[in-house]
């Protein structure tokens, strides 16, 4: 794979002076998965932050072609438009060996999305589908999704007198992936750019449906100083509050361990959406929090073991 | 000359037969009554390999449309097929197709919508979606499916506009028919290949397509989708002009039957039309001077031409299969009415909301119209809504 220096080098595909906030995490994905896939790719997109900020016409961030039609159905709309690339090469039409990668939010992917994401996984298309988490409804102003995790604070789950945010756990989504049996399913973050592009790479050397789950700090929704973003991803994985592992054809690898697991109040003390957590009387809901990473680390370290 | 094979066909067989021989590049589509045959059949046809097509069976209506839309952006020629519920799903889809300008065509197997659920005929599916920026054009029987269809594909992509081809559920989509069947050289040359403007594909060209587009190009670009409508009436009308000198039958924006001399006409679409076309020959016979109007595009909406030819008739009523609970009229009545106004005629004109959820319309059901309009003639009776056929 390529080095950082090599890859600094590349014709940008996600161009600068796209209207992203400072420090947002989306476009660094949107700019290291191209980075990894070069030109050959044809990106689909549901709505949401990374297509709002990127295609304000008639000004566009992507110099790969790039389709959006609506939120709910990227893999549906990407499943399209992979379709098409097959009638063609089949029909002797096309020749260019391509990439398809459809990215979503975790809006757009856990929730509205999911029926459209789980047919196109099932119908075993050859394309990447990326899903930039940032854990809730960003582009509309930070509403909890099934991805926002316990104890958070967002507009729709918001910490009141009676209620300290979020109530349930988030939604595993990475292990919805893996159980339909797909080639390939990985969890990586931002603030770790091998990772990230090793495993685009890795994805799209398989034929047939694949699925990386990104960890996208959020600035605005997370409450944080702009330049914390890739510090705050890399401190998810550290607290193995976001495990980093992959899933190739069921077997399951760790991609990091952490030397030393590093308690999760660490990471949410650096986020205001969690700001409440530090109160005394909040104790119990850190403590469920750590609770449910710790089983979650443990069981994964079984699944790879047994792998 | 050309050749033609008469053979029986269902509608549903005879617009899956059209599908076939258009031979698209990719269809996609989700099974519903009463048009899930027509992707049953076709994936048949893909089963056995006499088609080049790509069938991709998504796992609901909407993202029927959102791969279709997928498809057709990518550069290819893109059919499907749905219904009812269906149509209802795929509703925020086809606005999109059209913002988009993608060249789709959908054949349409008018059913009622829910609730209460119901799989029969009547026309709110695709009235539901009159306003979606998609070409409209409805058949009598399945004759008319089959030529729709072929013309379509040619209508949307001159026009860059979706276009969706209707048939009445189970009255004409199972009911077997004589149809005339072209060979498939000769439906591909009507066709012919898909002319590829800018495409996804195009990867020498990479463009960006489903922008966001703020108050600065959004109005320009809607205007542009109204203009592209109002220009497809020239489009259908020499699609038409091609398909008569190809294959001989003649089409035009909707179809005037004994009209020319009639005092007093009933203007309906589908399979009533055939129905009506009977009642209207039977009091023909008796000496009434009966006439029928009835519209093939519903979108673009043709109201100089239809004005026009109602301009004459003393008395006119509207029948409609669909209501649109607005305390006003059917959908149909309303153009027909705006139509006439524009053109400075003043008649008053009655609605007949009728056939919802596939009640039954009987000869004298119909003749019961007409015979409104000849006493409306002698100056009898005043030009309402009434729910005809139903228990009140």
């Amino acid at each position: 794979m390529a080095n950082i220096k090599e890859l600094s080098k590349q014709k940008e595909l996600f161009t600068g002076g796209h209207r992203a906030c400072a420090g947002c995490g989306a476009a660094i994905v949107a700019r290291q998965v191209l980075a990894a896939a070069g030109p050959d790719t044809v990106v689909v997109s549901a709505t949401g932050c990374l297509e709002v900020v990127s295609t304000i016409f008639p000004y566009t961030a992507w110099n790969v072609p790039f389709l959006h039609s609506a939120f709910e159905n990227a893999a549906a709309t990407i499943s399209g438009v992979e379709a098409l690339y097959k009638s063609w090469v089949r029909q002797g039409k096309y020749k260019k060996k391509l990439n398809f990668i459809a990215f979503g939010g975790d809006g757009g992917t856990y929730d509205i999305g999911l029926q459209s994401l789980s047919g196109a996984m099932e119908r075993g298309h050859n394309i990447l589908y990326v899903c930039y988490n940032n854990e809730a409804y960003m582009n509309t102003g930070v509403q909890r999704s099934g991805a926002t995790p316990k104890g958070a604070d967002t507009t729709t789950a918001p910490v009141g007198k009676v209620k300290k945010g979020k109530e349930q756990f988030r939604k595993n989504l990475t292990e919805i992936m893996v159980a339909h049996g797909i080639p390939y399913v990985s969890q990586s973050i931002v603030g770790n750019w091998r990772d990230l592009t090793s495993k685009v790479e890795k994805a799209l050397s398989i034929e047939g449906p694949k699925f990386i789950n990104v960890f996208q700090p959020c600035r605005l929704g997370w409450s944080y100083k702009p330049e914390l973003t890739c510090e705050i991803g890399r401190l998810a994985v550290e607290t193995c509050a976001w495990p980093l592992y992959e899933v190739v054809n069921g077997q399951y690898k760790i991609t990091y361990k952490p030397k030393e697991k590093k308690a999760v109040s660490e990471w949410l003390n650096m986020q205001g959406r969690f700001r409440h957590l530090a109160k005394p009387e909040n104790k119990p809901i850190v403590d469920d929090i750590q609770a449910h990473i710790d089983k979650f680390w443990s069981d994964l370290l079984k699944k790879e073991a047994a792998s | 000359m050309i050749k033609t094979n008469v053979v029986a066909r269902t509608g549903n067989e005879a617009m899956a037969e059209a599908m076939r021989q258009i031979n698209p590049d990719v269809v996609a589509a989700y099974p519903i009554t009463p048009a899930t045959e027509i992707v049953q059949i076709f994936a048949s046809y893909v089963a056995d390999g006499l088609v080049d097509t790509e069938f991709v069976p998504v796992e609901s209506e909407h993202s029927a449309m959102s791969a279709c839309i997928g498809a057709s952006a990518a550069g290819g020629r893109t059919m499907t097929g749905t219904s009812s519920q269906g149509l209802a799903l795929m509703a925020e889809m086809l606005y999109i197709a059209s913002g988009l300008r993608l060249p789709i065509v959908l054949a349409d197997v008018n059913r009622a919508l829910s609730s209460p659920i119901n799989i029969h005929c009547d026309h709110s599916d695709t009235m539901m979606v009159r306003d979606a920026g998609w070409i409209q054009i409805f058949s009598e029987n399945a004759q008319e499916a089959y030529d729709n269809m072929i013309q379509a594909m040619r209508i949307a992509e001159t026009a860059a506009l979706p276009a969706i081809i209707t048939t009445d559920g189970f009255i004409i989509s199972h009911g077997m028919e004589r149809v005339e069947i072209f060979d498939d050289k000769d439906v591909k040359d009507f066709v012919g290949p898909k002319k590829l403007g800018r495409y996804l594909l195009n990867m020498e060209k990479p463009i960006t397509l489903g922008a966001l587009d703020l108050q600065d190009y959004y109005f320009e670009h809607r205007r542009q989708l109204a203009q592209a409508m109002i220009d497809s009436k020239t489009i259908i009308l020499d699609v038409a002009k091609s398909f008569k000198e190809k294959f001989g039958r003649s089409y035009g924006l909707f179809e005037s039957y004994k009209l020319d001399d009639a005092d007093r006409a009933i203007v309906v679409m589908g399979s009533t039309a055939g129905t009506a076309k009977v009642v209207v020959d039977g009091l023909r016979a008796k000496g009434i001077k009966a006439g029928l109007l009835k519209p093939r595009v519903f979108r673009p909406f043709p109201k100089e031409e239809i004005a026009g030819a109602l301009k004459n008739v003393k008395a006119v009523a509207v029948m409609d299969r669909s209501d649109t609970i607005s305390g006003n009229e059917g959908p149909l009545a309303l153009e027909i009415k705006a139509a006439l106004f524009d053109s400075d005629i003043k008649k008053e004109i009655p609605d007949y909301i009728f056939g919802l959820g596939g009640r039954e319309i009987r000869l004298e059901d119909i003749e019961s119209v007409y015979k409104d309009l000849g006493e409306m003639i002698n100056g009898k009776g005043k030009a309402k809504v009434t729910y005809l056929g139903v228990r009140e």
